[in-house]
């Protein structure tokens, strides 16, 4: 019968890199109502060739279809299905903690070398921490530190991926 | 190297595609392109009455010649009177070229006069749109495009044009071979899978044949009709695939769905393998999705991945067009035994068969058709959309000389008389035939003018039962009989509650004379033949001719499956 679980899934996407092709790419998830979790996009070493990172979260028919429509445009180069890939998918995350007191800051440093943050900037009451993680690891850093602290400011980039060479990180 | 302007390699362009007709409207972005046009006099211009009907009728022209329609609108208004014909061609993969004009580059994102993103706008309704954004792409841009509109699944491609780059000098090459590294069809069947399909067929005790539209656009309907003779497999059709075998065809079971005959539906829901080729699978041939074909395996064959196994799970894929398919087909297949099969379905037929309660002395939408089918021995026939398109998809006769044309998927009404525009145009010979209800009618009336003066001698049959019928239909049934919204006489005087409103608005037969046609007006049985018998005999005076027919609007279209029911679960009448 039909598989109805919903899963994560990653889908590596070649595009010319021309006007518009962003918007119709995000324009078939949300015409067709798929779920899109996170999509990045930048260029290659190919300068005509641009490279996204999709990820979405759908049963495996849904996520058939997906790969179907996608490659059934124009525009699309090639799909590159990461499921049952070994891959290294990551993601860049700033947080920003605000309002830290001394002791706060000095909690901070530590957190940051135990889950290999950098720290990117600090003032006298905050402090701003870089993560590269996989998405799901980011997720669990921003839940910790929300219990945490008081209050934090948070941007994801989105997770970008590639095959693996020997040493899947996913 | 002589450079030329963008207009002029547009023009050359259409040239070296094989354009012979074009359908345009013009305006500011595009008076330049319209300039050139009629400097030369090798692609015909057409002037349709507005831009909804233009890319209609360049939609009919391409189906029923097989060529690419072309169309030509300026930006702005123009452009975006295009997107309803752009999404009926695309749903039933109709192979046009649409230029637009657009404002000059430095004013894009300016909101300049007439300025829209046509590109965008049409993003989800093309096969693919861009816009020219340098001189020196157009030739390989313009190339693409009808390579794209008519290959794989065929479809529409929109050409977005800044005037200032068409009007630029640049290269006066125009390519001759396309390589677009994103965009490779495919054609051949994976033969494979296609000796695993006909070892299914072999062991199966109940086959039954499902032909969509992609049969037709194939131009597959000979190699299907012997295939479907080899084998004595029986044959159900969508509205789309009506006419993939000639209709009189003892295997022909006829259409399925939720108009479809009742022996139709019970195959479906009896067999327990279902060889379908070109559809879609949509929500109104199956019904409740679950309980579609639940005895059967499924053989689908279609040239796009993405319409396998999207609303039916298949078990046995193939990508193909469907002429190739079914050729290769023909190199192994063998006949089935299925005489019982076969006894079985003629017991259902007999039942129930595929005919409306007979009211005496009144003129029936299928008498009406009935009489068509006995007139003409030739025809291309091109429905609307209502009630009217689905008494035609049931009882109009089909076969290598009468064709029909419709808008199936989006189901646009307005598509028929300027589709039948179209289909005169490009093919002057033939007898073309709108069938059109009074609503879908005056949505495109204006097309009055593009015909006579193009002197098209077109049968324009109205079916007006002053309803906007197919909805009332379902509030007879489903709504309580609460008429909202269908009346065509309603208006202040029904609100008022006057009495009388008018009989009927507009007199058809006043309009077509007014426009320099022919009008008929047909209210009893026996005026129906020699109003078609006057209407063929016009066609000598290169006059359209409308006859309007009028039409109970008790009259309604059974069988009927109630929306999101089991195909077996059907309304037989009332």
């Amino acid at each position: 019968m039909q598989n109805r679980t919903m899963k994560k899934r990653g889908i590596s996407l070649f595009v010319e890199n021309q006007v518009g092709v962003l918007s119709k790419i995000s324009g078939l998830f949300s015409g067709k109502s798929y779920n899109l979790e996170s999509l990045t996009v930048g260029t290659t070493e190919d300068p005509t060739v641009s490279r996204m990172t999709i990820v979405t979260n759908s049963d495996e028919e849904t996520y058939e279809q997906i790969k179907k429509q996608l490659n059934r445009m124009v525009e699309v180069i090639k799909v590159i299905d990461f499921t049952d890939l070994s891959v290294v998918m990551q993601e860049i995350m700033f947080i920003k903690i605000k309002n830290c007191s001394l002791d706060d800051k000095t909690r901070l440093f530590q957190i940051a070398q135990t889950y290999q943050a950098k720290v990117r900037d600090y003032g006298h009451d905050s402090v701003l921490l870089e993560f590269v993680h996989t998405a799901h690891k980011n997720t669990a850093i921003i839940q910790f530190l929300k219990s945490e602290f008081n209050a934090i400011e948070v941007v994801r980039g989105g997770s970008v991926g590639i095959e693996a060479i020997t040493l899947p990180i996913r | 190297m002589k450079k030329i302007s963008g207009n002029k390699l547009l023009v050359k362009a259409l040239r070296e595609e094989g354009v012979d007709t074009l359908f345009g409207y013009p305006g500011a972005c595009t008076i330049d392109i319209s300039d050139e046009l009629y400097k030369q006099d090798y692609t015909k211009v057409i002037l349709p009455r507005h831009e909804q009907a233009l890319v209609h009728a360049a939609d009919a022209y391409a189906r029923s010649t097989g060529k690419v329609g072309v169309c030509l609108v300026t930006s702005g208004p123009g452009a975006t009177n295009l997107v309803t014909g752009l999404a009926t061609a695309n749903y039933d993969s109709v192979p046009l070229v649409c230029f637009t004009g657009q404002v000059a580059r430095h004013l894009i994102g300016n909101d300049a006069f007439q300025e829209v993103d046509i590109v965008g706008i049409t993003r989800s309704i093309t096969k693919y749109g861009v816009t020219v954004r340098d001189r020196e792409d157009l030739g390989r841009i313009i190339k693409e495009a009808f390579y794209i509109a008519r290959t794989g699944r065929p479809g529409p491609v929109l050409i977005d044009l800044p005037k200032d780059v068409m009007a630029e000098l640049g290269s006066p090459d125009y390519p001759e071979s396309v390589n677009i590294r994103g965009y490779k069809p495919t054609t051949n069947a994976h033969i494979g899978q296609l000796k695993r399909a006909l070892k299914m067929l072999g062991k199966a005790k109940r086959p039954l044949f499902l032909a969509g539209g992609g049969i037709n656009i194939a131009n597959a309907n000979e190699s299907f009709k012997k295939l479907v003779e080899t084998t004595n497999v029986p044959v159900v059709t969508t509205v789309m695939g009506r006419g993939a075998i000639p209709t009189d065809h003892p295997l022909f079971i006829g259409n399925l769905g939720m108009h479809g005959a009742y022996a139709s539906n019970m195959s479906v829901g009896e067999c327990d393998l279902l060889f379908s080729i070109g559809t879609r699978f949509n929500d109104r041939i199956t019904g409740k999705l679950h309980a579609f074909a639940q005895n059967a395996q499924i053989v689908h064959i279609d040239i796009d991945t993405a319409s396998i196994s999207r609303n039916i799970k298949v078990d046995v894929p193939i990508v193909a067009d469907a002429k190739e398919a079914i050729e290769k087909l023909l190199e192994y297949v063998e006949p089935c035994d299925t005489a019982e099969w076969l006894e079985h379905i003629g017991e259902w037929q007999q039942e129930h068969p595929l005919k409306m309660k007979p009211k005496a002395g009144i003129m029936q939408p299928q008498d009406i058709i009935e009489t068509m089918n006995e007139v003409f021995d030739e025809a291309i026939v091109v429905s609307d959309v209502g009630q009217h398109q689905m008494f035609v998809s049931q009882y109009l006769e089909l076969n290598e000389n009468k064709r029909l044309l419709m808008s199936g998927g989006l189901g646009t009404m307005g598509y028929g008389f300027p589709g039948a525009v179209g289909a005169q145009i490009g093919n002057p010979e033939s007898t073309v035939i709108a069938v059109s209800g009074d609503g879908g009618m005056q949505m495109n009336i204006q097309e009055f003018a593009t015909a006579v003066l193009e002197e098209l001698p077109l049968i324009l049959c109205v079916f007006n039962n002053t309803y906007l019928g197919m909805v009332r239909q379902w509030q007879k049934l489903f709504y309580g009989k609460r008429y909202s919204m269908t009346d065509l006489r309603a208006g202040a005087a029904t609100r008022r509650g006057d009495e009388k409103p008018p009989k009927y608005t507009p007199d058809f037969v006043k309009l077509a004379e007014s426009y320099g046609a022919k009008g008929i007006r047909v209210a009893k049985p026996e005026e129906m033949r020699p109003a078609f018998e006057q209407a063929k005999k016009n066609r000598e005076l290169k006059v359209p001719t409308l006859i309007e027919f009028i039409i109970d609007p008790e009259e309604q279209v059974y069988p009927m499956i109630k929306p999101g029911g089991t195909l077996e679960e059907m309304i037989l009448d009332c």
